[in-house]
């Protein structure tokens, strides 16, 4: 089987988020990159997949030469090998076509990627790549089990889960517990400096919603403690003062 | 040009964050001064609840009773609201974020060669252009966002407006769909849902536990809380990756990120993991007994103290003040 992880390049969830250039530019200084949370569920099970079954594991991001050591990251947690898809990812839809484009000459069985960013949160990137190659896209997948063809999977949905079978080839938008996060071993970084790394040229697709300027959040007031004995006085504040009640 | 709405329904009953939708697409439609709000419903759904999507702004309730469309079918789903979109003319798709919503828009981007922002948190500006605003970073940071395609679809966070009551009834017609069946290739072997919880993405009141709750048997008085506020539960990522409470409980960065008026976060320590999940929350509440407690940053109200006397005075306080 061949499988491919489509893997983001992102702040690190502790990350405090700021700008620069009068807001119209994300600011990486001090920020550590990782590969996205969701994406990691995503190359865990596609590792356990290869291994299970054989085939080939190739990693991929679309993004500029400073991702390269996420993707060295994603080599050394057990991919076979990487591709860098040169430009930076202005948007879902710019990216999703990138990815189809490379998707289609690779003949993959398998697509995985994470429920979501966790920078721009769209959760949209598998299903623009299913309908671009015309296969279906499933997530948040939350369990995924291969049978020679067939697909075994669970899907979150709100106040539950949906039990489906479906048939290769498939795209699935990963989420925990459909496996552990793997950390890599000293053998695995060693290897991965040496497995291939390939760098194409971006396709000269449109964009069609690319984010001009960023704001933060207006800051919080200071709380307003009560005490522990006038639980009551917090029920009353609810009411009158914030009305949520 | 008309502006549909994709409504989402589970076990016959309207989703509320569907219903804001329509009436973000009414205030859309008035300020574009755009024509007709149409909203698709898929599957079984009770009149009434389809009475409501009038009330919330629609001038037109399409309705497929197409029974296979009950559960949500992502493939069958987007064919069925791209025939719709087609055959009212219209130039933009507004519906909720939800996990299926996701789903579906982004395979109708690409079926109706439209420009798609996720996440919406207000309605658009018009001034230069088609200027929408998106939560990003996970409610760390908002983007604005310029939209170029003619055909445009607006996948909207809870809240962005509030939901309108007071609009007309709207006709229901019946709409015929021709699915094809490669849509349902995939089968649905088994759902499981708790049925009777109010549904956390989508909840107005929270009530979250952490793992100073110490253990699954203490959840009672959560529970009661909860029930006492007709709110939904909710948990930190240990607290279910432990297994005390189910994992689409479980709210933050990579879990639910709910948007309620109220957020009740008890022996939650408030790491940004966690916080990132509910920094659109209108109002927080926090118990906790380490005052030093990050969360207190990040909250309105807060006690400092033990949580296992606080909530059962808790609910007995709004409970008498009911
Ligand atoms: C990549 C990544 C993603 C993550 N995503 C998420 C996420 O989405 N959601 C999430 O929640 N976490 C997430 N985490 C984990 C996060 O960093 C914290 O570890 C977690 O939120 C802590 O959970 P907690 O507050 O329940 O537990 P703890 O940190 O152990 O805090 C327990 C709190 O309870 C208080 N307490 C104890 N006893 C009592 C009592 N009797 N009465 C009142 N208070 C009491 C303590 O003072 C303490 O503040 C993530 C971590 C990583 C690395
Ligand atoms: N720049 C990128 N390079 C590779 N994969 C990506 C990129 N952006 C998004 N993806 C994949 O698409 C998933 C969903 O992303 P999004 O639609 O941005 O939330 C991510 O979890 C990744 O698996």
């Amino acid at each position: 089987m061949k499988i491919l992880v489509c893997i983001t390049h992102v702040p690190d969830t502790t990350s405090k988020i700021h700008f620069t250039d009068n807001n119209s530019k994300f600011d990486p200084t001090g920020v550590q990159f990782i590969i996205g949370p969701y994406d990691d569920y995503a190359l865990a099970r596609a590792v356990e997949l290869r291994d299970q079954t054989g085939g080939s594991l190739t990693a991929l991001n679309v993004g500029e030469v400073e991702t390269e050591p996420t993707l060295r990251k994603a080599l050394a947690i057990g991919a076979d090998d990487a591709i860098r898809i040169n430009s930076f990812p202005k948007d879902s839809f710019f990216v999703a076509k990138q990815i189809a484009h490379v998707a289609k000459e690779g003949g993959y069985d398998l697509i995985l990627m994470g429920r979501e960013s966790i920078d721009f949160n769209g959760g949209m990137v598998h299903g623009m790549v299913g309908e671009l190659l015309g296969i279906p896209s499933f997530s948040p997948v939350m369990k995924l089990e291969v049978e020679g063809t067939t697909v075994k999977m669970a899907r979150e949905i709100e106040g539950g889960k949906e039990h489906l079978e479906a048939q290769l080839p498939l795209i699935a938008g990963c989420q925990e517990p459909i496996a552990e996060w793997k950390i890599p071993n000293m053998r695995g970084i060693m290897s991965a400096r040496t497995k291939p790394l390939v760098v194409v040229e971006p396709g000269s697709f449109a964009t069609q919603a690319e984010a001009s300027s960023y704001q933060l959040p207006p800051a919080k007031g200071t709380v307003k403690l009560v005490d522990k004995d006038q639980v009551a006085e917090l029920v009353h504040l609810l009411k009158n003062e914030a009305k949520v009640l | 040009m008309a502006i549909l709405v994709y409504i989402e329904q589970a076990s016959g009953k309207i989703k509320k964050t569907s219903l804001e939708a329509v009436s973000y697409a009414f205030a859309l439609a008035q300020k574009t001064g755009e024509g007709a709000v149409i909203a698709l419903a898929l599957g079984t759904v009770e009149e009434q609840e389809l009475a409501a999507v009038g009330e919330a702004g629609a001038s037109k309730v399409l309705h497929s009773t197409d029974e296979r469309l009950n559960a949500g079918v992502i493939q069958a789903h987007a064919t069925a609201v791209a025939q719709a979109f087609h055959a009212v003319g219209a130039s933009t798709l507004i519906l909720a974020k939800s996990s299926l919503g996701d789903a579906v828009a982004a395979r109708l981007a690409i079926k109706l060669e439209a420009g798609l922002v996720s996440n919406v948190v207000e309605l658009p500006r018009l001034e230069s252009g088609f200027m929408v605003k998106r939560s990003i970073y996970t409610g760390k940071a908002f983007a604005d966002t310029t939209m170029t395609t003619p055909k445009k679809i607006l996948a909207i966070k809870k809240n962005a407006v509030a939901q309108k009551v007071d609009g007309a009834k709207a006709p229901v017609e019946v709409f015929d769909l021709t699915l094809p069946d490669t849509d349902f290739a995939s089968k649905i072997t088994a759902t499981e849902r708790t049925i009777g919880e109010v549904l956390l993405p989508e909840a107005d009141v929270v009530v979250s536990g952490g793992r100073g709750m110490k253990g699954p048997e203490n959840w009672g008085m959560i529970e009661d809380l909860a029930q006492t506020l007709g709110a939904a539960t909710g948990c930190s990522k240990p607290v279910s990756d432990i297994g005390w409470r189910p994992h689409h409980e479980h709210v933050g960065q990579t879990g639910v990120k709910v948007a309620p008026t109220l957020y009740i976060a008890i022996g939650i320590s408030g790491a940004i993991q966690h916080l990132a999940g509910v920094n659109s929350s209108k109002c927080i509440v926090v118990i906790n007994k380490d005052p030093e407690a990050p969360f207190f940053k990040a909250a309105d109200y807060g006690i400092v103290g033990d949580a296992f006397e606080i909530v059962p005075q808790l609910t007995a306080a709004l409970k008498a003040a009911q």
